[in-house]
């Protein structure tokens, strides 16, 4: 390990060759300020284009300022920090970025959250000396993000996620000058694009260009319309963030709160969508084994690995980019739609109440859900199976809305029949947890021995990228893991050349799996916040009396009245979906 | 073969075939079709002799005359009178501005005389797409004597024994440049030849690389062995169509030579150039940008380090280097490092290309020595300023480059002395301004270009620069205070310290050097409201002399706003707030008694 | 397959291409070599005037004379037709009236090659002609 000795601001610092100025200077207590800059370790998130120029210093002997988040320490640097010029130029560099930003704070989705707020509080800025023209974009509104690029800083992050992370390549600065901006090809909208939704591009934008489609306001119209029963089900991976937005240290787990701030917000019922992911590994997990069996015996046909299929985002990347495999993954539908379908159908026979006036409401740490409810398969005679998917941002924002003191609510438990869940389900909301909870049930199911140890620690952890062999009883299943969609394409890569071990592998879109979800309160740039996030839920799973899906009775009961057993016709009709070619429609449009 | 008695040497640069260069020629061979000579006097089309402002050239050899503006219907009367009688077209010859005289030999023309030609050497001389008369001119045998004789060490001594420094702009040196990229360890290395040529009015690069394409492809070659790379690309701009053709054709041609290609002389080295192309974006010319843009990315700039010579195409240790770098680089090899380096200043050694341009006499492209003063190339070469109005400046470096005056024409031309005075080499851009040039419009005018060319990727150049056009803009409609001239600096100052790449952190010198130079002409639009110059519109005032004004009311007549107002027979006046400043009132008046101010 | 294999045939290759550009190359300098004018009005050529010239400028080749052999209008001696000019580097030109080809190729042997007078001067009393 080499060193370099440098001085900062008269202070003397040691640190490893390559390290940059910015961190540098973090050891000895010199925060510099950033903007563009993001860097989410573990997660193959870097961006510092050098482009905002904030966190500019003086560097002794060089003509100009220089970023410290790119430039690296050298022996004998005599660094400051501080001194007028670069206090100056910072000051100045931050008026001009305001005086092409629509001062909007008061009504914006990301006041209060906006890093491009803050940091004018920072710095100061009380006055913008340089005004004039302020570029102007089109606006663009999906069915989940919404871009409103007046807004955008150029710092170029949601690009940094949607290419290098996602390999989704949607986003990419276009035009030049005053004009660049960060948008789709031929600033076409993003609907018309290849975009997974997955929203990531959302969870790192610093200010308030890209934010989610808001559905608060239509859940509140169908709260307060008397026709309406409105239904509930919350992902797995809420609870364990929602408490950061009232202020909570990340990784509190919330859940008898959100159950009860829903039932204050006036829902009917407050189900969990860990019920449907118990359902789903019902399915999946029959389907694994199906097709596992068929393979031992020596059918040739069967398609191996086994792709899970609970994440939309994922589900969006396949068909766009690789519809060739759509056979591959799952026909399973996601917990989401799974949810939905039952509550409208199931559940609205014993309400007694008809499906068009039962209001699904689905709280997720997702975008690609609000995208995903509103494809037309997910829905019987226009009426979608879930009708609106809020994000937990939103949510939180229903909550103070109302008038609720999260902090001092009392817990509450979920309703029943559609509220129970094992412990296997609230793993779905993190990285290899979908997977774990499909081994559990399908070890037991395949060997019909009983599972001991339900911690597959071999599963768990935050690498992109991750293999594990487990051993069903003298036959060995290799399990891969990926997430965040540029991981999952190296593993597709691998099918498509035929080179893949893998007897089965779970995708999720978002790095982290759906605790890293692009409607999840802002991580900052922190992925300490994720981490805290997964081991709430690996602690929710394991408080929980049943960890295994095949066990939840309220399951067992689903399918003994009304599905019969998995992959039953019924189950094919309600919980079982197919995937499309979308890699055509776009090529001609 | 025929033996050819002489050769009709017609300029074929870009400039020229667009002034109907191809057609003279198409007519000369007609000529000499009907008078029996095709057999005896060679056509050739070469590469731009530089004197645009004359252009399209025709030289004579082995006469040694030149023609300048002809048109084909001169052809004709060049073959009847010049070819068949040997009587020169005097009307065709250069007239001499001072002395009045024709003059027929290029040598005797102020133009000339200073002017010293290794980069441009074959420029006008040969025919570009024939590679035997670039061999014939000592082609290849740099990159000859460089495989067979001499290490890459050695050869990069040479380099570094010359003083050559970048021509691209940077002036960075090449010998230290080739040496780094040699000294970075990878398998695969590149070479890069900088063809983007972005600056508006240069065309220093596309010159030539239309007239003597060889002697880049030989550079690079060079380059290669001493880097250790073997293969070499060459980023054009895809509006040089004439420079893509020729480089074509040389490539192929040397191709079949074997001077590119696997085992070149027999020595093992194996080195090939390809072809990329740019959209003709500024920026792309900043090598970073350019790499970028050839690996299929956006085209901006990324921050140095890691420098290409580090980290380049693909990742892999690139030397990035300017035409005009690369074609001096022969000539050295071939006489030696000593010998460039006696040319020129100590730190800047050898010539350097300029575009010469503006409100000078003879535009054109001109080669000089280094240390040259401003003066000998306005004056001198340039035949001075033209209706021999008064100098006041002249613009150096491209669009980022500062506006210079008076004081600084004895400075003598080099890298160091620029930079000092505020402008800077650059690729060699010379627009030279006269006493109608209003400085404060002249540095908006820079501005426009640069907003435009701004990739946008930091702050200070996307919006910085824009705000700055914009505070230029309300200076020139007279709406800015002299508050106004402190904002400007200090803004100027930020996006020159905190720009990302090169082109913010010059393209803020136009304002600071004519805020500098020019200090009293801001001061004017701020404070007194007046445009010094008369060209900002909104500062001019139409006013009529009372003395001077009978009260025909004539003038009150044209006016399409009714702006005047006056009895008959009693001196009248204009309204400024009403004026549109059209000027009918002016052109009407018999007595003179309007006047602007 | 190649046509340059090694630095010799470049050098080879590069002293055969020469000639087809010192026309070029010399008329840069033309002060340095010896200067050939030939008269090539109407006169100048009935008298075969272009064969001379002609001859001049393959001799000069074959002999490898860094020469420069240009044609000029009438030189008003059309008695003495062809007539040429010589210019020695240096030197000032001479006119020779009447040249055949044997006398051309006197001219080159002693005159140009070994400084030697040789008969033909037309008597100078004008400048060089333009
Ligand atoms: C905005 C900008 C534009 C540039 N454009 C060109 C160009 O058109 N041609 C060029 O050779 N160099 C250009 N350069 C300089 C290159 O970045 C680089 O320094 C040069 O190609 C190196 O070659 P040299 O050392 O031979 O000059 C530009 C630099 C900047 C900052
Ligand atoms: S949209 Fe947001 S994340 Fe993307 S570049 Fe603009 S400000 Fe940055
Ligand atoms: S990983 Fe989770 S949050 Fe992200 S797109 Fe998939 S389901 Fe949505
Ligand atoms: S200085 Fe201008 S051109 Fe250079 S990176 Fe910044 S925005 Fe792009």
């Amino acid at each position: 390990m080499e060193i370099v000795k440098l001085t900062i601001d008269d202070k003397p610092v040691v640190v490893e060759k390559g390290t940059t100025l910015l961190e540098a200077a973090k050891t000895i207590g010199i925060n510099i300020p950033t903007l563009c800059y993001m860097k989410l370790e573990d997660l193959n998130f870097e961006n510092k284009p050098g482009g905002c120029r904030i966190c500019v210093v003086e560097v002794e002997g060089r003509r100009n300022l220089a970023p410290a988040c790119k430039t690296e320490c050298s022996e004998g640097m005599v660094v400051h920090s501080h001194t007028v010029r670069v206090v100056n130029a910072r000051r100045t560099v931050m008026e001009l970025i305001l005086s092409d930003h629509p001062a909007e704070c008061l009504t914006c989705a990301k006041s209060g959250e906006c890093e491009l707020q803050t940091l004018a509080q920072n710095l100061g800025i009380r006055e913008i000396h340089y005004k004039g023209e302020q570029s102007r974009y089109k606006g663009d509104k999906s069915p989940a993000i919404i871009r409103e690029m007046d807004k955008c800083i150029m710092c170029r992050r949601c690009e940094t996620a949607c290419n290098d992370v996602q390999t989704v390549g949607v986003l990419s600065a276009i035009n030049r000058g005053f004009e660049a901006v960060v948008a789709p090809a031929f600033e076409m909208d993003l609907d018309h694009s290849v975009c997974t939704y997955c929203g990531q591009c959302v969870a790192v934008c610093p200010t308030g260009a890209l934010t989610e489609r808001d559905y608060t306001w239509k859940v509140i119209e169908a709260l307060v319309d008397p026709n309406k029963t409105v239904v509930v089900q919350t992902a797995p991976a809420v609870r364990a963030a929602l408490g950061e937005s009232f202020g909570m240290e990340p990784g509190t787990l919330v859940t008898g709160k959100m159950v009860a701030a829903l039932r204050k917000l006036g829902f009917d019922y407050v189900f969990d969508t860990d019920f449907a992911a118990d359902l789903t590994i019902m399915e999946e997990g029959a389907e694994i084994l199906d097709r596992l069996s068929k393979h031992i015996n020596g059918d040739k046909d069967v398609k191996l690995p086994i792709l899970t299929s609970c994440c939309p985002g994922w589900v969006n990347f396949l068909e766009h980019h690789f519809p060739e495999m759509k056979d591959i993954p799952s026909t399973a539908k996601s917990p989401q739609q799974m949810f939905g379908a039952i509550a409208k159908s199931y559940l609205a026979k014993e309400l007694d109440i008809k499906r068009e006036n039962m209001v699904v409401v689905s709280v997720m740490p997702c975008l690609a859900k609000k995208y995903e409810c509103t494809r037309e398969e997910f829905s019987v005679g226009g009426d979608p199976d879930v009708n609106m998917s809020i994000s937990t941002r939103e949510l939180a924002q229903l909550i103070r809305n109302a008038n609720i003191d999260f902090n001092k609510l009392t817990d509450e438990d979920f309703d029943n029949p559609l509220g129970s869940s094992t412990g296997a389900s609230v793993i779905f909301g993190t990285t290899g947890g979908v997977i774990e909870a499909a081994v559990r049930t399908a070890y037991e199911q395949f060997t019909k021995l009983e599972l001991k140890k339900v911690d597959f620690e071999e599963l768990r952890g935050m690498e992109g990228i991750r293999q594990a062999t487990i051993d069903f009883n003298g036959l060995p299943i290799n399990i891969g893991i990926a997430h965040g969609l540029g991981n999952a394409r190296k593993l597709l890569e691998d099918i498509k050349a035929g080179k893949s071990v893998f007897h089965a592998i779970e995708i999720m879109a978002c790095p982290g799996g759906c605790i890293g979800g692009g409607g999840q309160p802002y991580h900052h740039g922190d992925v300490e916040i994720l981490k805290k996030r997964q081991r709430a839920i690996y602690r929710e799973d394991a408080g929980k009396p049943i960890r295994k899906s095949h066990e939840n009775p309220y399951i067992i009961k689903l399918y003994e009245e009304f599905l019969g057993k998995p992959l039953s016709d019924k189950s094919h009709e309600l919980l079982h979906t197919h995937y499309f070619d979308k890699k055509k429609r776009v090529e001609i449009s | 073969m025929a033996k050819y008695k002489s050769h009709i040497l017609v300029c074929g640069g870009t400039g020229c075939r667009a002034s109907l260069g191809e057609e003279i020629v198409q007519n000369l061979i007609t000529a000499l079709e009907e008078n029996n000579l095709e057999q005896e006097i060679q056509v050739v089309r070469t590469g731009c002799f530089g004197f645009c402002e004359k252009g399209p050239v025709v030289k004579m050899v082995p006469d040694n005359t030149f023609y300048v503006q002809v048109t084909p219907e001169d052809a004709n009367e060049l073959v009847l009178e010049h070819v068949v009688k040997g009587r020169k077209v005097e009307r065709l010859l250069y007239l001499d501005p001072e002395t009045k005289e024709r003059v027929s030999d290029s040598k005797h023309m102020g133009f000339y005389k200073k002017q010293i030609r290794i980069a441009l050497r074959n420029c006008g001389f040969i025919n570009p797409e024939n590679i035997d008369e670039y061999i014939a001119r000592d082609g290849y045998s740099a990159l000859g004597k460089v495989l067979v004789e001499m290490t890459p060490e050695d050869a990069i001594k040479c380099i570094k024994d010359s003083g050559l420094r970048g021509r691209g702009g940077g002036g960075f040196p090449t010998g230290l440049k080739w040496e780094f990229t040699r000294k970075a360890q990878s398998s695969q290395k590149y070479v890069v030849c900088n063809a983007d040529e972005g600056d508006p009015g240069a065309f220093m690069d596309r010159s030539i690389l239309e007239g003597d394409p060889h002697t880049v492809l030989e550079a690079m070659a060079i380059c290669g062995y001493c880097i250790g790379a073997d293969a070499g690309l060459i980023y054009i701009r895809a509006e040089y169509p004439l420079a893509i053709q020729r480089l074509k054709i040389a490539i192929d041609q040397a191709r079949q030579y074997g001077v590119l290609g696997q085992d070149i002389f027999g020595t093992g080295f194996n080195f090939d150039v390809e072809i990329r192309y740019g959209a003709g974006a500024f920026v792309c010319g900043e090598e970073t940008a350019l790499i970028h843009s050839m690996e299929g990315l956006r085209g901006e700039p990324t921050v140095k380090p890691p420098f290409p010579a580090e980290r380049g195409y693909k990742d892999k240790p690139t030397n990035v280097n300017n035409v005009e770098t690369f074609a001096n680089i022969p000539p050295i090899i071939l006489k030696g490092g000593e010998w460039f380096a006696a040319i020129g200043t100590p730190k800047s050694t050898g010539t350097k290309v300029f575009a010469l341009a503006g409100k000078v006499n003879n535009v054109g492209l001109i080669e000089v020595p280094m240390g040259i003063t401003l003066r000998e190339v306005i004056f001198d070469i340039g035949g001075g300023i033209k209706g021999g109005k008064k100098f006041k400046a002249v613009q150096t470096g491209g669009p980022s480059g500062g506006c210079l005056t008076d004081k600084h024409l004895d400075i003598p031309i080099d890298y160091e002395n620029l930079l000092a005075c505020g402008s800077m080499m650059g690729s060699g851009g010379m627009i030279v301004m006269d006493e109608d040039d209003c400085m404060v419009s002249v540095a908006k005018f820079y501005l426009d270009f640069t907003v435009e060319e701004s990739c946008g990727k930091c702050a200070p150049c996307r919006i910085g620069n824009k705000r700055l056009h914009e505070m230029l803009d309300k200076i020139t409609l007279g709406k800015a205070d002299e508050d106004e001239l402190t904002k400007l600096r200090n803004l100027a100052n930020v996006i020159k310290d905190t720009s990302l790449c090169g082109l913010g952190q010059t393209s803020p010198n136009p304002v600071l050097s004519t805020m500098d130079n020019f200090s009293d002409e801001y001061l004017a639009h701020v404070r007194d409201g007046k445009c010094p110059a008369g060209q900002c519109k909104a500062l001019m005032h139409y006013v009529i002399d009372s003395h001077l004004c009978v009260g025909c009311t004539l003038c009150g007549r044209v006016c399409p706003v009714d702006a005047i107002s006056g009895e008959k027979k009693t001196p009248h006046a204009i309204d400024s707030t009403i004026c549109i400043k059209c000027g009918a009132c002016l052109e009407k008046c018999k007595f003179g008694a309007i006047s602007v101010q | 397959m190649a046509k340059v294999k090694t630095l010799d045939d470049l050098r080879k290759m590069k002293d055969e291409l020469k000639s087809r550009i010192s026309l070029r190359e010399n008329s840069d300098n033309p002060e340095s070599l010896v200067q050939v004018k030939v008269s090539m009005a109407t006169c100048g050529i009935a008298s075969g005037a272009k064969e001379i010239m002609n001859y001049f400028i393959e001799e000069f080749d074959s002999q490898n004379i860094d020469a420069v052999v240009t044609q000029t209008g009438c030189m008003g001696y059309c008695y003495a037709e062809p007539t040429i000019e010589v210019t020695l580097p240096g030197e000032k030109p001479l006119v020779f009236g009447n040249v055949t080809f044997s006398k051309a190729s006197e001219i080159i042997e002693k005159y140009i090659k070994e400084g030697e007078l040789v008969d033909g001067i037309i008597p100078d009393n004008y400048e060089t002609i333009e």
